[in-house]
């Protein structure tokens, strides 16, 4: 594997201006899952102007809808689900202090530019390796929407969580750059 | 006439359910190994590493490899002399809320595709019934993930587009593509047939194992030219670049009307669900 760093969560400014696309990191902390249904939860929220149910300052979130915890165990497999659904709702959570977002897949204009904007870091997880990926997840508790079921806003405490930087805060984005290279 | 109890499909396609989400295919197991000695990419080949590693966790542990446990497709080729007494539409849904329920796996159906609440079951299932000779039951059950069923699409193209049209839509359809289907990608491709029927060959072409070439040598040179045209992309393992783009292209093909020229791609990520029982 290639060199990784090594965060913790919460993330300042300062933290996510020295990734960069490319970059193998491994997260340790808090994060928080939601999907598409919990997004336009806390979008509606955010028009009303209603408090939301978590404070995103400095945090992440994995989009991610774990499967049913077998029992002795701490989750179910747990892999990042396609990131663009949830782009229609990602600026207005960036501009309330959202700093990192887990996923998979490319993002839209809109999230890259209000990524830049408000300085965040947009990480890809390995698709289709929820198995392996629970084991770095060692305690759940759910925060918000338990009626969603998998898409419920879950509190992860994650230990050296393996991530790729995809899109770093100064506009580089290794889905267009890793094509490129590669392309014969 | 054999009669066949119920309660033998209900727990063959509750077993089915659970099997083809814990156990990867060796073919596919074979084929991530393969790609680590192509894949010139670091992040690619840590990628493939992470997939070999997940297979494992997921059979060891007997748990999904995938938190999508998918559709439950179900491909029914039943004998026309055997017989179940009851609906066996109805066992192969009970083995789905039996295999989803009992064998922890996420339960992702709508009731209804807009008014709906998720049916906590997994069920209805799809099922593509067949009706063939003699007194078997074969029955395959091929879960399907939300990312990569996005990603495909049915084209009423021109009789004019010929193969080279086939082709040019693939290729396209798996650069618009890009990272959301989970690659490494399985390509399934339908030529022929009707609207609806474009999109079953596409998704029965899935159900191959990697290295099983269209007996036709024709289209087996079609798919050997697809897969390394696609490899040639440069999108690689998750999208995040790389050569190992695709695993496989399978192609299956049916008589068509003089005037309609249907193509279908159905895409899957490298968690190529399917496993089957025959009863």
């Amino acid at each position: 594997m290639a060199q990784a760093i090594a965060i913790n969560t919460p993330l300042t400014d300062e933290q996510v201006m020295k990734l960069k696309s490319g970059d193998s990191v491994l997260i340790t902390g808090r994060i928080y899952t939601a999907r598409d249904a919990a997004h336009k939860k806390l979008h509606d929220l955010i028009k009303q102007g209603e408090k939301l149910p978590l404070d995103l300052q400095g945090q992440i979130i994995y989009y991610a809808g774990p499967a049913p915890t077998k029992p002795g165990y701490v989750i179910g497999p747990a892999g990042p689900t396609t990131s663009g659904r949830c782009d229609p709702y990602t600026p207005d959570l960036l501009a309330r202090g959202l700093k990192g977002m887990i996923g998979k897949g490319v993002r839209s204009k809109d999230v890259l530019d209000a990524m830049q904007k408000y300085k965040a870091v947009y990480f890809a997880a390995t698709g289709g390796a929820a198995a392996l990926i629970s084991k770095n997840i060692k305690a759940v508790k759910i925060v918000a929407y338990e009626e969603l079921g998998p898409e419920a806003i879950r509190e992860l405490e994650v230990v050296d969580f393996p991530v790729i930087v995809a899109n770093d805060a100064h506009g580089n984005d290794l889905y267009a750059e890793g094509m490129k290279k590669y392309r014969r | 006439m054999r009669e066949v109890p119920y309660n033998d499909i209900v727990d063959t396609v509750a077993r089915l359910c659970m099997e083809a989400n814990y156990f990867l295919g060796d073919d596919l197991l074979t084929a991530f190994r393969k790609g680590l000695d192509v894949e010139e990419s670091e992040t690619g080949r840590d990628i493939l590493g992470q997939l070999i590693k997940n297979a494992e966790i997921a059979k060891n542990e007997q748990i999904p490899l995938c938190q999508d446990c998918g559709f439950a497709v179900v491909f029914l080729e039943m004998g026309t002399e055997a017989h179940v007494a009851g609906d066996i539409i109805e066992a192969i849904n009970e083995g789905v809320r039996r295999g989803y329920t009992d064998g922890y796996l996420r339960k992702s159906i709508l009731s209804d595709p807009v008014k709906g609440k998720n049916t906590d079951d997994n069920t209805p299932a799809i099922v593509h019934t067949t009706l063939v000779p003699g007194d078997k039951i074969k029955i395959t059950v091929a879960p399907k993930g939300g990312g990569s069923e996005n990603m495909s699409e049915v084209k009423m193209g021109k009789p004019a587009d010929g193969i080279e049209g086939v082709k040019a839509f693939v290729i396209d359809r798996v650069i618009r593509s890009s990272s959301n289907p989970c690659p490494p990608i399985i390509v399934g491709v339908g030529i022929g047939g009707t609207f609806e029927y474009v999109a079953f060959l596409a998704k029965k072409a899935l159900l191959r194992n990697i290295g099983e070439r269209n007996p036709d040598p024709f289209y087996a040179d079609v798919e050997k030219e697809l897969l390394a045209k696609i490899n040639d992309l440069g999108i690689g393992p998750m999208g995040l670049g790389g050569r190992i783009t695709a695993l496989e292209v399978f192609i299956e093909t049916h008589p068509r009307h003089i005037a309609s020229f249907p193509v279908a791609v159905n895409i899957n990520c490298h968690v190529a669900r399917h496993k089957t029982a025959i009863i």
